[in-house]
């Protein structure tokens, strides 16, 4: 038997705990810890939260030329002056972005997909930003697009469908080596990992 | 008896889904269990040790412990990585084809080890396969017989006469060839397919890879046996396979 639900979602508190659940990573227990925490919380705090909430929603947008997600169109790294314009590094979620800015070793463009093309989930080609990337390579000073994709099977199936329209633009196609994680032990690599590092290896 | 708490078996891996912030939950199609579901814990962390391992079209060998809900993979090493597949488009969209059939035509709890030795031979032959495609449609061929859906090629399905050669038509719900004075008695769609068709597919069905890919199949054909089987595998499953439309879109391009 099922024991009845503590709050039904018609409940103020019933509600606060469904919307908290649907979040990712969010469990039934945990929804109900927040839930209780908002309550006790102060009125400026929840204020603050809800406002902030809102905001995100009413002002983040797709930069139209990256696609990344902004709050001014074009974005404040399409906007920048300083960075190099003959550069496009592509990448499959917003969050890669920051953690490719935190290397501080590529100063060039992004561009965002929004997913990666995966044939037995039944994402295609069209349902990415393929067609804005394209687009955008058309005519530009654009003379190297870095394809950054996760290094698994959905990533690397569309960095190698990309390099197959991109390439007969006569733009260089390159992409970051596979190798060895720093802090990782030999033994434990795939041989693919393994076999690619030993491959891209350079002179000490 | 109690059952162990954990397990090893190998299997391909036909696919993966995130799971939470760093998981992923895998499929993989084992010849002693069948279609085996487990978690991977950290397998999207650029240092995970198992994430490597457990990409789809891997063949894999793995320590599994038994959970309430979900399995777990806590081991996993590589038999086969099948690299060739998957460094070009052509071959590892028919290779994901390949792991979505097999998807498609086991049901959970179902053990069939035919079923995994084809998928395995078939992975293998893809790595040096120059049509990827001829390849697809012989282990469509072999799938629907391993799985028990083989298509009558010799003999009417409606009335049981042995067929002359020629051509003949197909009926996806009888799962066969129906003979010229039976057409018209058959319900359903009927699908027109020629004599050379028929050749190939009752060569397909009893011939091995390296045979297979050796035969010089013109583009036409393959077309036409697409559609035939493309069309039963349909019928059969209740839909199309999702993986198909990439495949044939890069085979196209």
């Amino acid at each position: 038997m099922n024991s009845p639900e503590p709050y039904p979602s018609s409940d103020p508190v019933g509600k606060l705990v469904e919307e908290l659940h649907r979040l990712p990573g969010i469990g039934p227990k945990t929804a109900q810890r927040l839930a209780y925490h908002l309550i006790r919380m102060g009125d400026e705090h929840s204020r603050a939260l809800a406002d902030a909430i809102l905001a995100v929603k009413q002002r983040i947008i797709l930069c139209s030329a990256c696609a990344n997600i902004t709050e001014t169109d074009p974005c404040r790294l399409c906007q920048d002056s300083v960075r190099d314009r003959t550069r496009i590094c592509v990448v499959e979620e917003p969050m890669d972005v920051p953690a490719l800015e935190r290397t501080g070793a590529y100063s060039g463009l992004y561009h965002v997909l929004h997913g990666a093309i995966s044939p037995m989930n039944g994402i295609r080609p069209e349902d990415i930003k393929i067609a804005l990337l394209l687009e955008r390579l058309k005519g530009s000073e654009v003379t190297e697009v870095i394809l950054a994709t996760n290094p698994n099977l959905e990533g690397e199936a569309t960095s190698m469908y990309l390099h197959g329209l991109i390439s007969p633009l006569g733009i260089k196609v390159t992409r970051p080596a596979r190798g060895l994680p720093v802090g990782g032990d030999l033994e434990y690599a795939d041989e693919v990992t393994l076999g690619r590092a030993l491959e891209g290896r350079q002179e000490f | 008896m109690p059952r162990p708490k954990t397990y090893n078996t190998e299997g391909i891996v036909l696919k993966h889904m995130r799971l939470g912030e760093a998981d992923r939950i895998i499929t993989l199609y084992t010849p002693d269990r069948g279609k085996v579901r487990a978690v991977v814990k950290g397998a999207r962390r650029a240092k995970s040790r198992k994430g490597g391992f457990l990409q789809p079209l891997t063949h894999v060998r793995v320590s599994i412990a038994e959970g309430r809900t979900l399995d777990q993979v806590v081991e996993a090493e590589t038999v086969a990585s099948f690299r060739a597949v998957r460094e070009d488009l052509a071959l590892v969209s028919t290779g994901l084809y390949l792991a979505d059939l097999v998807d498609g035509f086991s049901a959970d709890g179902a053990v069939n080890p035919s079923e995994f030795r084809l998928l395995v031979n078939a992975l293998g032959a893809l790595e040096s396969a120059e049509r990827p495609e001829q390849l697809a449609r012989y282990f469509e061929t072999r799938l629907l017989g391993v799985a028990g859906f083989g298509p009558e090629l010799r003999q009417c399905v409606d009335c049981g006469e042995e067929l002359s050669a020629g051509d003949h038509a197909f009926s996806c719900a009888s799962g066969g060839l129906v003979g010229p004075e039976c057409r018209s008695g058959t319900d359903g769609a009927l699908l027109h397919v020629s004599m050379n068709a028929i050749k190939v597919l009752r060569f397909f069905q009893a011939a091995d890879f390296p045979q297979v890919l050796d035969l010089p199949l013109t583009e036409r054909l393959i077309q036409d046996l697409r559609r035939v089987l493309g069309t039963y595998i349909t019928h059969v499953l209740e839909r199309e396979p999702r993986s198909a439309e990439f495949m044939h879109l890069v085979s196209s391009g």
